[in-house]
């Protein structure tokens, strides 16, 4: 198999001084694909993403962006390096407007940005509407577009959500999951950490259940809908 | 006639000095907020980098004085105002490295963070004693008023004089023009709209890649500029004393609390909020009420509702009176 372009090789790790939470835990993304990692709570998703992200000790394994070797890089460093990162909760600046948002994801970028703003305001035409309006004032699911507009804004080349319909109706939920599908549409690759985990692999090229750390099944989305243990054991069903 | 006696005096004895009182605790009450906003915790040194600042000013003053330099009808201290100012910003930034860093760097706790504060303003204030001494500086010169009372009597032949300090005008114009520039840095330019964005959200604000060094000096260079301003403002308006400077703490801590800490915008009505409450309650009534009450009821007392000595204690009630019904002040300031 050809090198994947983001990868989190058997990685084995935890929080500071703390025990390991993931054990050789082997997470990917292709190129404009979607990959999910789902599993029950506790099992270490956040972590397995976060850990690719440089927020937490690898100590065993690797994380290669693009065949770079990236895992001691700061997360900082990783933005530069064209990763973009959506946290689960406060995700955006509520205090500054939309527009103010935009503007500081794209922060460490040097040239002009308006283009850029323009294709997030394309994708979530809403937050155009609102671009004078504090980001606190919007509703849950808007705010959620704010934080993956302001993820979009160093133009990055993979995306990393961690559960963006956390508190979000079902209606919103499918509308984001229509946008993220647009946004890989665009060549950016995604990875995110769901908990509606039915409806994150019916759109998911790839699939990750990650029980206690450790990856328990990996397929592609429909491969791991159909899979019977997976379906008895998380998708109720 | 007597209404608008009334209404002089009334400006005379309160609006006028509570509006300069209050631009001063305002430009004071915004370099506290900024600190706890970014740095989050509260600045017990504040009134002493006040001090400070304006000491080094007076002492550029007196350089120039010396020298010969001055302003015409403006008081001298304008022109040493940059100087003083540039000496405190490497006073700060020199405590922020040898003091503050190191604590941040750690992750101390708010908590921890203020006593550090008071350990700094203890240091400051021996500094600036040992330099100046504890005594009473006056270094305003030129002009001494506006309009004087005697002409503005001569002006309208009313009873009442209405005057105005050539201090006070400069301070309000100064503090106009400071809050102006402020907000414009803060709300258009790209260095100011990091500053918000790591004080409403520090994580994101790294995850951005929005440098904290580099916000952290703007935020000292911003608060050396603004106390130094405030510090000469007050100076300028009453006169220079290191414990006077102290005191004012208090006061400003009230105008920022009950802004609502961490909003600029809450530290200006703060200021003024209470400054007005200081005049108007430690202010002797009679003279007013004796023009606008029918002679029937005149008040034979002086209608003062506290005695001066007891002004610090104003800003405090006001402030008990906001914490009770709005804990996050007028403003909605945040909590760290």
């Amino acid at each position: 198999m050809s090198e994947l372009f983001l990868i989190g090789d058997t990685m084995t790790g935890g929080y500071g001084k703390g025990p390991d939470i993931l054990h050789e835990c082997t997470i990917a993304v292709e190129k404009g694909e979607i990959a999910v990692i789902v599993g029950p709570n506790g099992a270490g998703k956040s972590t397995a993403m976060r850990a690719i992200f440089g927020m937490l000790d690898v100590r065993q394994g690797a994380v290669r962006l693009n065949g770079e070797d990236i895992t001691h890089l700061s997360p900082q460093d990783r933005v530069t390096k064209g990763m973009g990162f959506v946290p689960q909760t406060q995700n955006i600046f509520t205090s500054m407007t939309v527009e103010e948002n935009l503007e500081m994801g794209a922060f460490i970028r040097t040239d002009p940005i308006d283009e850029t703003m323009e294709q997030v305001f394309e994708l979530f035409p809403i937050l155009k509407d609102k671009r004078a309006q504090a980001a606190g004032e919007l509703s849950g699911g808007q705010r959620q577009q704010v934080a993956v507009g302001r993820a979009l804004m160093t133009k990055p080349s993979v995306l990393m959500l961690d559960e963006p319909t956390a508190g979000v109706s079902p209606i919103v939920m499918d509308e984001l999951f229509d946008r993220i599908i647009e946004v890989a549409r665009t060549g950016i690759s995604i990875l995110m950490v769901e908990q509606n985990a039915r409806q994150a692999l019916e759109i998911a090229d790839k699939g990750y259940v990650l029980v206690q750390g450790r990856n328990r099944h990996t397929g592609t989305g429909k491969e791991l809908l159909a899979n019977p243990d997976v379906r008895r054991s998380f998708l109720g069903g | 006639m007597d209404f608008l006696n009334a209404i002089v005096a009334l400006s005379n004895f309160v609006l006028i000095p509570a509006m300069a009182y209050g631009s001063q605790l305002a430009l004071g009450a915004l370099g506290v907020t900024l600190i706890y906003g970014i740095l989050r915790f509260s600045n017990f040194a504040h009134g002493d980098t006040m001090a400070f600042g304006t000491m080094a000013t007076i002492l550029f003053t007196w350089w120039f004085q010396s020298m010969g330099l001055h302003l015409g009808p403006l008081p001298t201290a304008l022109i040493a105002l940059p100087f003083g100012i540039m000496v405190t910003m490497v006073l700060v930034l020199f405590t922020d490295r040898v003091v503050y860093r190191f604590y941040r760097v750690q992750k101390a706790k708010p908590v921890i963070l203020v006593i550090v504060s008071i350990g700094v303003m203890f240091i400051m204030n021996g500094f600036v004693r040992f330099i100046i001494g504890p005594g009473d500086q006056r270094f305003a010169d030129g002009e001494r008023f506006i309009i004087s009372a005697r002409n503005f009597k001569e002006l309208t032949g009313l009873r009442e004089g209405l005057a105005i300090k050539t201090t006070q005008g400069i301070t309000v114009v100064t503090a106009v023009i400071v809050v102006i520039a402020l907000f414009w840095f803060l709300n258009r330019s790209r260095t100011g709209k990091s500053m918000r964005a790591y004080s409403d959200n520090e994580d994101l604000a790294l995850l951005s890649g929005i440098n904290p060094d580099r916000v952290v000096m703007v935020t000292w260079l911003l608060v050396a500029a603004l106390a130094t301003i405030a510090g000469v403002l007050y100076g300028l308006d009453k006169s220079f004393k290191p414990f006077t400077y102290f005191q004012l703490l208090l006061p400003i801590f009230a105008s920022a609390i009950v802004g609502g800490l961490g909003n600029p915008l809450g530290a200006i009505a703060g200021g003024f909020i209470i400054a007005f409450s200081e005049v108007f309650i430690t202010y002797a009534w009679k003279k007013v009420l004796g023009y606008i009450l029918p002679e029937s009821l005149e008040p034979s007392s002086l209608v003062q509702f506290l005695s001066t000595d007891y002004k610090f204690a104003v800003s405090f009630v006001i402030l008990l009176i906001v914490l009770l019904f709005r804990p996050t002040g007028l403003f909605r300031g945040k909590s760290v």
